[in-house]
């Protein structure tokens, strides 16, 4: 047993530390750092953006899935969690930054816990009485919900949210991290190897993009730990099957509402995350279609798989707006500009054929988790008892020949 | 006496809406009888009825159709005459619609949810809210991004006066169709030998199988009848409104869900009385609380039901089976 045990210690220790793997991890993160400014410096500043956004999405993607794909509660109102969090985070950002200026860019540190506490609350709230519900049931009450904050936020409760018109108000700002003196040094350095006309730009959307991605690293490592964690492995026996996981006793109401209330916590810093990026919050960034997005980024890429969820991110948010940032800035031979509207209107359309095609084709993602994959189908005894039947019928047959006639 | 007007008004108003909610709620109620599957389309159908109805109707009375088909002038002509030939334009229109629509809800069942029946219970659920995303779509892209403005035959007439609250004709035929097509609805699940088929398919699909019913025609039956049903409540939505649009299915079709739970989902006598229920209430709330929270009434009844009533007010305790 004992030696076992070591192996398998050395096992690990050696694939994490094979030098392959560290050059692999290197020259992602040098690609990361390097691509933005790349694409800046050849003027494709729409690029950045779109990572930025890709960003976010593999965020809110990676918080659903602890939700969906982890404990398997299908939630259509996802949103509302990051809509909470982008409000919770803005307003006590504006108020701390108007009773205590002196806070500075430390501010973004206060906003990120309350954000994050805020629709980590909400989801306790809102899941203490629902998830007793079927699976269907719940996704629609957590659809009714969604749209119930969104409504609230829209009818400017208290004053609070500023109605349609969105925060921040006119004069105020949306604290970033570290302040906005960083963000107005433009940083140029002109790189004369890759042509003369060539000048690395930090802007804004770089700047983002770099924050977002070290929050998603940090998202990547803590759903990692969740899911290979005792509470990971209660959610996946949850998941598989409710009451033979109860009889062993997992506490299903908790597990479940741990799920919700972090897969909530996660919307949230995404929401604030997305404000921040933005600048500005309104409602309509919280419609039930961006729930519906969310969740076919976690189907795209297979349920419960972190790469998946990349994946999702990149084909949901990313591509679209690539071949529309493209033919947008004229850089698509013989395409006209105005296709990219085209192409922009377009997509809603194919993402409905996909979902329906990717349901019937490849249910399980285009990456599905390994977890995932090993588990017991119940409609695999079925087929199995079907073939057993044709055998039985075949030998039968064998057996009796003309027994039919 | 102020008060029992608004009152009594609220109340005409929701009887109205309401039963174009509970029309909606049927097409949930049958679809979730006999396959468990909430049919996220379903408001998109709804929303696709009002617009081949207006199509429908736009080719029956415009005199842009009858300058092209100068032999179609005669019929237009009477289409638009008061009295009989707009009752009879109506049910052309109606009846075209129920049949269209209820195709588009065969087809969505053929391909969108028959190749996933034996698969976990969330990819039908995301199927069917790709569905819907694609006729929402498709609607916006190849017919219109706007709202467009919807004709109302039946004019702006009284029928009839309580107290002082006008009640129009329009919304008489509403509710008068509405609730002739429940009859006939609940007299053919009833005691027809079809209908009997489909209670037998939604009580226990393979067994109604195996005493040689045909479950595959049973559940078309159940996706045709549904969409056409909503098809109706989607014209005369359009009528009551003045004006349709793409996403219009959206708001009504989460409604009608409400409606159809709250009668107990999978019975179809609690999802017409719970639309009528959810109609009134919503009536009285925009009239006594605020319009800007009315929808959120709507959605808060639904958790509140789903949590303290599952079942629904007419429907049986939901026992999970093992």
């Amino acid at each position: 047993m004992a030696a076992s045990k070591t192996d398998i210690n050395a096992k690990a220790a050696a694939g994490r530390g094979t030098p392959l793997k560290i050059a692999l991890w290197v020259l992602l993160a040098i690609g990361l750092i390097v691509t933005p400014l790349v694409f800046e410096g050849y003027g494709w500043l729409f690029v950045p953006h779109i990572m930025a956004l890709i960003g976010l999405y593999v965020m809110l993607a990676l918080g659903l899935n602890i939700v969906v794909g982890f404990a398997g509660l299908l939630d259509l109102g996802y949103i509302a969690f990051y809509a909470i969090g982008a409000y919770a985070g803005v307003i006590v950002g504006a108020w701390a930054f108007q009773h205590a200026p002196q806070l500075g860019p430390w501010i973004y540190f206060l906003m990120i816990p309350v954000a994050a506490l805020a629709a980590a609350a909400t989801g306790i709230i809102l899941g203490t009485p629902v998830l007793r519900l079927r699976g269907d049931y719940l996704a629609i009450v957590t659809l009714g919900f969604g749209e119930i904050v969104r409504i609230i936020i829209t009818n400017n409760p208290f004053g609070i949210t500023n109605g349609a018109a969105g925060l921040p108000r006119a004069g105020q700002f949306i604290p970033t991290p570290f302040g906005l003196t960083w963000l107005q040094n433009n940083v140029y350095v002109p790189i004369p190897a890759l042509g003369k006309s060539f000048v690395l730009q930090f802007d804004n959307n770089i700047y983002w993009f770099y924050v977002i991605v070290l929050l998603c690293l940090l998202t990547i490592f803590v759903v990692r730990r969740l899911d290979q964690s005792r509470l990971g492995r209660s959610w996946a026996a949850l998941r598989e099957d409710e009451v033979a996981a109860s009889s062993m006793g997992v506490s299903i109401t908790q597990t479940k509402l741990w799920a919700f209330s972090l897969g909530a916590l996660w919307g949230g810093i995404a929401g604030l995350t997305f404000a921040n990026f933005q600048q500005f919050v309104s409602p309509e960034s919280f419609t039930f279609m961006e729930s519906v997005f969310v969740v076919c980024t976690i189907v795209i890429g297979g349920m419960g798989s972190i790469p998946g969820a990349i994946v999702g991110a990149i084909i949901i948010q990313g591509l679209p707006a690539f071949i529309q940032g493209l033919a947008a800035a004229g850089k698509l031979p013989g395409i006209d500009p105005g296709v990219a509207t085209v192409i922009a209107n377009y997509r809603f359309l194919v993402f409905g054929l996909f979902m329906v095609v990717m349901m019937a084709w490849r249910p399980q993602g285009l990456l599905p988790s390994k977890r995932r994959a090993a588990e017991l189908k119940p409609e695999l005894d079925e087929i199995a008892d079907v073939e057993s039947e044709q055998l039985y019928d075949a030998q039968h047959d064998a057996a009796h020949p003309g027994i039919d006639e | 006496m102020v008060l029992t007007n608004l009152i009594l008004a609220q109340l005409v108003n929701g009887i109205t809406l309401g039963s174009m909610y509970a029309l909606i709620a049927l097409g949930y109620t049958l679809v979730y009888g006999i396959l468990l599957l909430i049919n996220f389309a379903h408001s998109e159908l709804f929303m696709s009825g009002a617009f081949v109805g207006l199509g429908m109707m736009t080719v029956l009375t415009s005199s842009a159709v009858a300058s092209k088909f100068p032999w179609f002038a005669a019929a237009q002509h009477f289409f638009v005459t008061p009295g009989l030939g707009v009752v009879c334009m109506l049910l052309i229109v109606l009846l075209v619609s129920m049949i269209v629509v209820g195709c588009m809800g065969m087809l969505i069942e053929r391909f969108a949810y028959r190749p996933l029946r034996h698969a976990p219970r969330l990819a039908p659920l995301i199927s069917a809210v790709g569905v819907s995303l694609f006729l929402q779509n498709a609607v916006l892209l190849w017919i219109s991004p706007q709202q467009l403005p919807f004709p109302n035959p039946i004019g702006q007439g009284t029928a009839f006066t309580i107290g002082t609250v006008d009640v129009s004709v329009l919304k008489v035929v509403i509710v008068v169709t509405v609730i002739a097509l429940m009859v006939v609805l609940d007299t053919f699940i009833a005691h027809s030998r079809v209908g009997k088929a489909m209670r037998a398919t939604s009580q226990d699909r393979e067994a109604a199988g195996l005493m040689g019913i045909d479950i595959n025609a049973s559940i078309m039956l159940a996706f045709f009848i549904g969409p056409a049903l909503g098809a109706v409540a989607g014209i005369f939505n359009g009528m009551y409104y003045g004006s349709i649009v793409f996403n219009m299915g959206f708001l009504p079709g989460m409604k009608a869900f409400t409606a159809a739970v709250l009668g107990g989902i999978g019975n179809l006598r609690g999802a017409m009385m719970g639309g009528f229920v959810l109609g009134i209430a919503e009536a009285l709330a925009s009239g006594f609380i605020s319009t800007g929270y009315k929808d959120v009434i709507a959605f808060a009844i639904l958790i509140l039901v789903l949590i303290f009533r599952p079942g629904g007010l007419l429907g049986e305790s939901v026992v999970e089976k093992v």
